[in-house]
């Protein structure tokens, strides 16, 4: 970015409330059904049909709250957004408006090892809209309602991070925390986890905001910041050519890497809100925020932290190991399994296991070796009965199939041969087939030394502990 | 048959002095014949005589529901699965709902017959009846004469003899003031107390159904089976239902009325006035005592109605947009010609009137000024009747300004024909419970008391409107031509 220039980002965020109904109605809110067969009479807006509340959805909403040391509102009130649209079938969305359930919070992120405070100005309880499909009708527009009512909590940021980068730090936080609560499945694919940007831009150290534009419905990490840094630059190229911004929506055109103008502020709805009459506020009560804090799971900050104090881990591990409430417990899992191998296990869920996953595409909980076979496996290394390179092999195993580390550590025969007579006839017999190395290893050269641990390695195929060779050779070498 | 009580009617079902297909068939016909009343949009001979056979084995191994076999028609507001419901609209024409009302399902349980869905103003909007899609429905007092509205089919039916008892609904007087005007006894519960869902929606905090019968005594048996706390009506409230015709009999000894002066201005014609007044000395000889109260907010209630029942209209009438269900217009071009012409083909003017008056009032910019202020004025009315109640057990006032005008005598001037409800208007605005009972005649045409109490106290209005009824015949009186 030219450097007269800061960006000022906001974002809001749709979370979709993972709960088993909808929040008016008790329709399923599974993914992927046939259209139109999970919405009931009240989703389809049918004539004197009434919402009712899905008090889950309130719970998660308040859990969300509390995790982001959030105000929560005890008095919250249901207001309607009117506007017409086929796919929402009352004419009206059920949100909230002046008063939502969520107030004031905050998150904290990190950008180049520096960390900054992201202030949340509310969250608020709303219902989606269903899908227009305008493919396979012939000029026609299908309606699926499969979506319409669907729980939505609506994260909405201060205007607080200044790249694209700081708005993608604070959109994986907010990500990696309602997964922590589970409050959300965090699936972006399938809608669960979107994000609208708002973007402005000044010249640095003016106080006063740019005017902004908002990126609508954008659905990755990826296309968050190319949307971002896009939309800047557009803004910084259209004021130092004497345009000016103009309020609008836009939208983002991730194969072309553009965005472009969907609507301006002249065209936009007047939504018209008002209370909703069919419901009745949300009470909040002292009581069900207790109880709800009680149950709150132990958050990314907090257990980094204690991954650092108790497992003696670095803080990239940590980090890693924490960046996921599923990992985590998979770690913890091995740790416990393993007798307590707390940096190994480290080592190992950071280096071979988290590299095979990514390989393979797959999300922890699809991981095929599980923390008691990776425990295993870790154990034969702790106690020497194989080395580091043997270990190698055998993870692979335990990837492709179904035994324990034991068994094919005895099916293979890699075990470490651990007699040192045996060893030592290898070394004699190794340095007597390799005088050179070993003239050079004598008149200085100490890197000669890995060639005949090489050696050595190879004629025991690995099952030699590489310490006890490399001991064993040195005072060899040194005797006559 | 067709002069009984829903009480005589039980007990000639379970003494076999009659069937219920017979008294199903005697309303049926009494339907057929007294067409030109237009009371009905839709009448179910069939469905209606097959529940009436099912009524009468249940009745004969003898356990059967309340009102088991007792015919009653539904106003065309309540869903009804398999039969049309229309709201009195063009739009709804060709709906039928998949699905009952809570209390269309409360009903059946009960073991009534529905004998057909009621005429109605459009969506409820309407002091007349004239604005259904169906056409205006006759007062069977005068038939020149409209017979009030919105329950204006209900109100007939009834005071016709074309049904035993009915439902109506009642979002600004909509069944009091067509109770009154036929000479019928209705009531319209506190709200919340009985379920909204399935009632097609017209102003949400104002919207309440009720009954609507020919005695108080009628009415609690109706009221028994309406009443109750449904967890699909976030509004309803969770409390126990009285026995409404346990206290029927109560004395009223000591009973505190008022007057609230707002209701006797010169606004009150005044042989109404005259009628109210022997109505209220008749109470004084039941042993009540009979003060006057100062209500200085009710002059607002017609304006702040209008704000907010418009305004929740024009968002509760969006979902017609000929999408899913209802009218679609011919051949729309885009988008926003579906939308426009559906909507402007298929709703009659005063619905329009009120979407549009609605939209500005909740309109940016002029939200605080109508929206919230009407809000304010709605609380200051309700803060009129806690102070007015706490000093008396009941009010009691006219339910109209005067009797039952002529077809098509206000239908030019929207004013004239909202000051209709001048009376009942304030009772919605603060959710209490009211009664329209007969209390004499202008001119051969009906004059309606009205009784309002305080939140919940549906069975001791029923009280009232009973002992009155003991002392009096107004509601035994039938129109020349239905006896």
């Amino acid at each position: 970015m030219n450097s007269q220039w800061e960006a000022v980002i906001g974002l809001e965020i749709h979370t979709q409330l993972s709960t088993k109904s909808k929040i008016f109605s008790g329709a399923s809110t599974a993914y992927g059904a046939e259209p139109n067969t999970q919405a009931c009479a009240v989703d389809l807006g049918l004539p004197g049909v009434l919402p009712v509340l899905n008090q889950d959805a309130v719970r998660k909403a308040v859990t969300f709250g509390l995790a982001i040391d959030a105000e929560i509102a005890p008095h919250s009130v249901f207001a309607r957004k009117n506007y017409f649209y086929p796919d929402l079938p009352k004419g009206y969305q059920i949100s909230q408006f002046e008063l939502p359930i969520v107030g004031n919070g905050h998150l904290d992120i990190e950008v180049d090892g520096v960390e900054k405070r992201i202030g949340i100005t509310r969250a608020h309880l709303e219902e989606d809209a269903g899908k227009s499909l305008h493919e396979d009708f012939h000029g026609l527009t299908g309606i699926d309602l499969n979506r319409a009512g669907t729980p939505l909590l609506e994260i909405v940021s201060e205007p607080d991070m200044r790249s694209a980068k700081e708005a993608v730090a604070y959109m994986r936080k907010l990500h990696e925390l309602v997964r922590y609560l589970e409050i959300c499945d965090g699936n972006m694919q399938e809608g669960s986890f979107r994000c609208d940007a708002n973007v402005s831009v000044r010249p640095k150290g003016q106080k006063e905001f740019g005017t902004r534009a908002e990126i609508k419905n954008i659905n990755s990490f990826r296309f968050v910041e190319k949307a971002i840094n896009y939309e800047i630059e557009r803004q910084i190229d259209l004021i130092e050519g004497g345009g000016k911004v103009v309020q609008e929506t836009r939208l983002y055109d991730a194969n072309k890497d553009e965005t472009r103008s969907m609507r301006s502020k002249e065209e936009a709805n007047d939504y018209r809100y008002f209370p909703d009459p069919d419901l009745l506020p949300v009470l909040i009560e002292e009581s069900l925020k207790a109880e709800i804090r009680a149950t709150l799971p132990e958050l990314p900050v907090a257990k980094k932290q204690r991954f650092l104090d108790q497992y003696g881990l670095d803080d990239e591990s940590a980090s890693t190991l924490t960046s996921s409430r599923e990992l985590a417990d998979f770690y913890e899992a091995v740790v416990k399994a393993s007798g307590g191998e707390a940096k190994l296990a480290g080592n190992w869920m950071t280096g071979d296991v988290l590299g095979a996953l990514n390989k393979a595409s797959l999300e922890i909980a699809a991981c095929p070796v599980s923390a008691e076979r990776l425990a295993g496996l870790l154990k034969r290394i702790a106690d020497n009965t194989i080395s580091g390179k043997i270990a190698k092999q055998v993870f692979d195993k335990l990837w492709n199939g179904t035994a324990t580390a034991d068994e094919i550590i005895a099916q293979e025969g890699l075990k470490q041969i651990t007699d040192t007579g045996a060893i030592e006839a290898i070394v004699d017999k190794v340095i007597a087939a390799n005088p050179v190395p070993v003239e050079q290893y004598l008149s200085g050269k100490d890197k000669a030394l890995m060639a005949l641990v090489g050696q050595i390695m190879k004629e025991t195929q690995g099952k030699a502990n590489p310490g006890e060779v490399n001991k064993m050779l040195m005072e060899k070498l040194r005797k006559p | 048959m067709h002069n009984m009580t829903l009480s005589e009617l039980t007990a000639g079902l379970r003494d076999k002095q009659f069937s219920s297909v017979e008294l199903t068939q005697a309303f049926l016909s009494r339907i057929d014949q007294h067409q030109d009343l237009n009371a009905f949009i839709t009448v179910n001979d069939e469905t209606a005589l097959q529940q009436a056979q099912a009524a009468d084995q249940l009745i004969s191994a003898g356990n059967a529901g309340p009102l088991a076999g007792i015919p009653i028609a539904q106003k065309d507001i309540f869903c009804t699965l398999g039969t049309k419901t229309s709201c009195g609209s063009k739009m709804l024409d060709n709906f039928i709902a998949p699905y009952n009302a809570t209390v269309v399902d409360n009903f059946n349980r009960a073991g009534a017959v529905m004998l057909g869905k009621l005429n109605m103003d459009e969506f409820a909007m309407g002091s007349s009846n004239e604005n259904s899609f169906y056409g205006p429905v006759r007062n069977p007092w005068d038939t020149d004469c409209v017979p009030g509205g919105s329950s204006g089919g209900s109100a007939v039916a009834v005071a016709a003899r074309l049904a035993p008892a009915a439902t109506g609904t009642d979002t600004g007087g909509s069944i009091r003031q067509p109770a009154a005007l036929c000479g019928i006894t209705g009531l319209k519960p506190t709200y919340g107390r009985v379920s909204r869902y399935g009632m097609i929606a017209y102003a949400s905090s104002l919207d309440q159904g009720g009954p609507m019968a020919r005695s108080a005594e009628d009415a609690a048996l109706l009221m028994q089976v309406m009443a109750g706390f449904d967890p699909k009506d976030s509004t309803s409230v969770e409390q126990a239902v009285p026995d409404y015709s346990a206290c029927l009999n109560d004395s009223l000894q000591g009973l505190k009325i008022g007057l609230p002066k707002q209701f006797f201005s010169s606004a009150l014609n005044s042989q109404m006035a005259a009628a109210i007044q022997a109505a209220v000395d008749e109470y004084r000889k039941l042993g009540a005592e009979v003060k006057e109260v100062d209500m200085p907010n009710l002059e607002l209630a017609i304006p702040a109605y209008y704000v907010i029942a418009s305004a929740e209209c024009s968002s509760n009438l969006s979902r017609y947009d000929g999408v899913r269900f209802g009218y679609r217009c011919q051949n729309p071009e885009d988008l926003t010609d579906l939308y426009t012409r559906s909507r402007g083909e298929a709703f009659g003017a005063e619905v329009k009137r009120r979407i549009l008056m609605g939209t500005y009032a909740l309109s940016a910019g002029y939200y605080d000024a109508y929206y919230l202020k009407a809000q304010q004025v709605r609380r200051l009315i309700s803060d009129d009747f806690k102070r007015a109640l706490s000093e008396v057990d009941v009010l009691m006032g006219p339910v109209t300004p005067s009797t039952a005008f002529r077809i098509g005598e206000k239908t030019s001037d929207p004013i004239q024909m909202y000051l209709e409800d001048i009376y009942t208007i304030a009772i919605n605005l603060a959710g209490l419970p009211a009664m329209s009972i007969p209390a004499g005649f202008v001119e051969g045409m009906p004059v309606g008391l009205q009784v309002i109490g305080n939140y919940f106290s549906e069975a001791k209005l029923l009280n009232i409107g009973h002992r009155y009824q003991q002392a009096t015949d107004w509601h035994l009186q039938v129109p020349k031509g239905f006896e």
